[in-house]
């Protein structure tokens, strides 16, 4: 009993409604569209929102880079890659210029993503209100009312207790003036992109159910008080230890050699971009 | 250099699975589905419920796929769902039709139509039985030809015979209240995420493929102190349901143009749960409302815990978390809650960075300002 799946493994009629609840969410920016969720043949939690998105987007002529945490060889890329490669035969790439959608979890790109290419993030923990409200009824009105002391409260909380703000990761953003956003669990350092991107940024949450989305040129601002202002992740001195690039995010790592900290470019294909253009500048000196 | 963890991906994959393989057919044994197809009946039925997709033969191949493990198989089965065309809504089935195999009741000795005890292990002793090591299968055709004989002394009757619910005669004694038939559409939470405060039949739909596990324990949370109800199981039944699904063109719809599809197993349990209620005269009155179980296949202790909860969230006022939908709905499906536990193993390297950062932050200048 052998079977063919379907191109983009879904029916039609799921990407269609995938796709409505999409349309829905570019309308109204920051709002967390519920939608009927698929199973899906990886594991809730692991990228299933994002992964549902891509599928009922992608068509034949798409070009699509699959990052994880940064990096396109990170093993659950591959995985979320080769599942969309044999339902779509679609083409694959690693430069973020030549995509069309990016699939990604916990980042944005270096380079700067360009009108008509879309992002596609996986989002864990849609609600970012969840933190002080468990309850999705109550959530839902709190968004409804635009009544989001929880959130302010939460920061003011943090200059109390820490003497500044401890947020790590999934920063909250205003959208739009209207939506208080959870921009999925990006850096804080990859907030200043979503702001006015070219780009439209779809974001999905699987396991909870929720499609919401960034239509290009919308204004996002990160949650912060004026006398507190909103700060990125600091790598202030530190540059690439292959590369050389400073002013991105990196990861710190340690040199087993001489037992230092090293740091090295967080995007994988932006660093290999540049140490391929660093080598063709030095092959080109040398043979003039 | 140290950063291999989430490079070479492709590669680390390709190893991994054909480990998995290796793994799984190394000491050269088979497994044909259709053994486990006739040997792991209560396992199919768990893996069919959880995954709420009704077919021995593909949750028999998930489980030789998942090699026996419960969520993986479950998985499987859900995924495979979300590939299939939904064409129809069957018609809406009354229990009363079931072909019972086994119906038992907690609360009255006495019911309409007897107690019919069937196949179940409730009364076995739970001893290894070491001669199923070596199971000899001449031995198991001559057990099977002296229970055939044994089965043709006893007298069958004539005609199905069809049982009535134990609560109608409650009913009838004006023990339950009784309701309006309630014709709504119920929602479909396949097709429609779900949304607070949840429709009845949008609970049932959760609770019912709900992992086994989590709803006993839910329940059993409920019974033992938080939670308030303390029901009596009105009746057991488990048994076969025909399903029929409606023509699809013709207009005038009337029972003779349904179409037979097949038939599926179900356990199904109504608890009687005593509430309190005021009467006219505004005086306190006790009365009993149903709690509601069922499944597919034989899964006992799964439909009486769904019936304990069915109960809890009908009553949301009670301040236990068992009686809060989204804390019981929202938690319990394999699928969703082995997939995010299990999401904590992947590289969390850039949102740990960050949190790292702040930590570093706050070390270094936190209360700069006040100080």
């Amino acid at each position: 009993m052998k079977t063919n799946t379907h191109f983009a493994f879904f029916d039609e009629g799921s990407k269609k409604e995938i796709r409505r609840a999409i349309l829905k969410a570019v309308a109204i920016p920051g709002y967390q569209v519920p939608f009927a969720s698929r199973e899906m043949p990886i594991a809730r939690g692991w990228g299933t929102g994002g992964l549902q998105i891509t599928l009922s987007i992608i068509g034949k002529q798409d070009v699509l880079k699959v990052i994880d945490q940064g990096a396109d060889e990170s093993v659950n890329a591959v995985s979320i890659k080769k599942l969309v490669q044999a339902t779509t035969g679609v083409k694959l790439t690693e430069r973020t210029q030549e995509s069309s959608i990016i699939q990604s979890r916990h980042r944005i790109p270096e380079v700067a993503l360009t009108e008509g290419q879309i992002l596609v993030l996986q989002v864990p923990m849609p609600e970012p209100l969840r933190p002080y409200e468990a309850k999705e009824y109550q959530t839902k009105i709190l968004h409804s009312e635009e009544d989001y002391s929880g959130a302010w409260l939460m920061l003011f909380e943090q200059i109390m207790k820490y003497g500044q703000t401890a947020t790590g990761a999934d920063h909250p953003v205003y959208v739009n003036n209207r939506y208080v956003m959870a921009p999925s669990p990006i850096p804080r350092f990859d907030n200043p992109k979503m702001h006015q991107s070219e780009a439209l940024i779809l974001l999905g949450a699987g396991r909870e159910k929720k499609i919401y989305a960034v239509p290009p040129y919308t204004d996002v601002a990160s949650l912060a008080f004026d006398d507190y202002p909103f700060a990125v992740e600091s790598f202030e001195g530190k540059h690439c230890h292959l590369c050389g690039a400073t002013n991105v995010f990196m990861d710190e790592l340690i040199d087993h050699s001489t037992g230092e900290t090293i740091y090295q470019c967080n995007d994988t294909s932006y660093c290999m971009e540049r140490l391929n253009a660093n080598v063709e500048a030095e092959v080109e000196e040398n043979h003039v | 250099m140290g950063y291999v963890a989430v490079k070479g991906g492709t590669n680390a994959i390709e190893a991994s699975i054909e480990r998995l393989k290796y793994d799984r057919i190394k000491d050269e044994e088979i497994l044909e589905v259709n053994t486990i197809l006739a040997t792991m009946k209560a396992m199919i039925d768990h893996v069919m419920s959880e995954s709420s997709l009704y077919s021995p033969l593909l949750a028999a191949l998930a489980i030789k796929q998942a090699e026996g493990s419960m969520e993986e198989a479950v998985f499987l089965m859900r995924a495979h769902r979300s590939t299939l065309p939904r064409l129809y809504y069957s018609q809406t089935v009354e229990s009363e039709s079931m072909l019972v195999e086994r119906r038992i009741s907690a609360s009255f000795k006495d019911i309409p139509g007897g107690q019919l005890l069937g196949a179940t292990r409730d009364y076995t002793h739970r001893l290894l039985d070491f001669e199923l090591i070596d199971e000899d299968q001449n031995h198991n055709e001559q057990w099977l030809r002296d229970y055939k004989d044994k089965l043709a002394e006893i007298k069958a009757l004539d005609g199905v015979q069809y049982f009535p619910k134990v609560v109608d005669y409650l009913r009838e004694e004006g023990l339950f209240k009784r309701h309006e038939m309630d014709n709504e559409k119920p929602d479909d939470i396949t097709k429609q995420s779900l949304h607070f405060p949840a429709s009845r039949s949008a609970r049932l739909q959760v609770l019912t493929r709900g992992q086994t596990g989590a709803v006993t324990s839910l329940g059993y949370a409920s019974l033992r102190g938080y939670g308030q109800v303390h029901p009596t199981v009105g009746e057991v039944r488990v048994g076969d349901l025909p399903i029929y699904v409606a023509h699809p063109n013709e207009m005038e719809q009337n029972e003779e143009n349904e179409f037979y599809i097949g038939e599926i197993k179900v356990t199904e349990v109504e608890s009687f749960v005593p509430v309190t209620v005021k009467n006219e005269q505004n005086e306190s009155e006790l009365e009993f409302e149903i709690g509601y179980g069922i499944c597919y296949g034989q899964n006992e202790t799964k439909a009486i815990a769904m019936s304990i909860l069915d109960q809890c969230l009908e009553h949301p006022e009670a301040e236990f978390p068992t009686h809060d939908e989204e804390f019981v709905l929202l938690h319990i499906d394999s699928v969703e809650a082995t997939g995010f536990i299990s999401h904590l193993k992947l590289p969390h390297y850039v949102t740990f960075q960050s949190k790292l950062d702040s930590v570093r932050q706050v070390k270094k200048g936190g209360f700069k300002d006040e100080n």
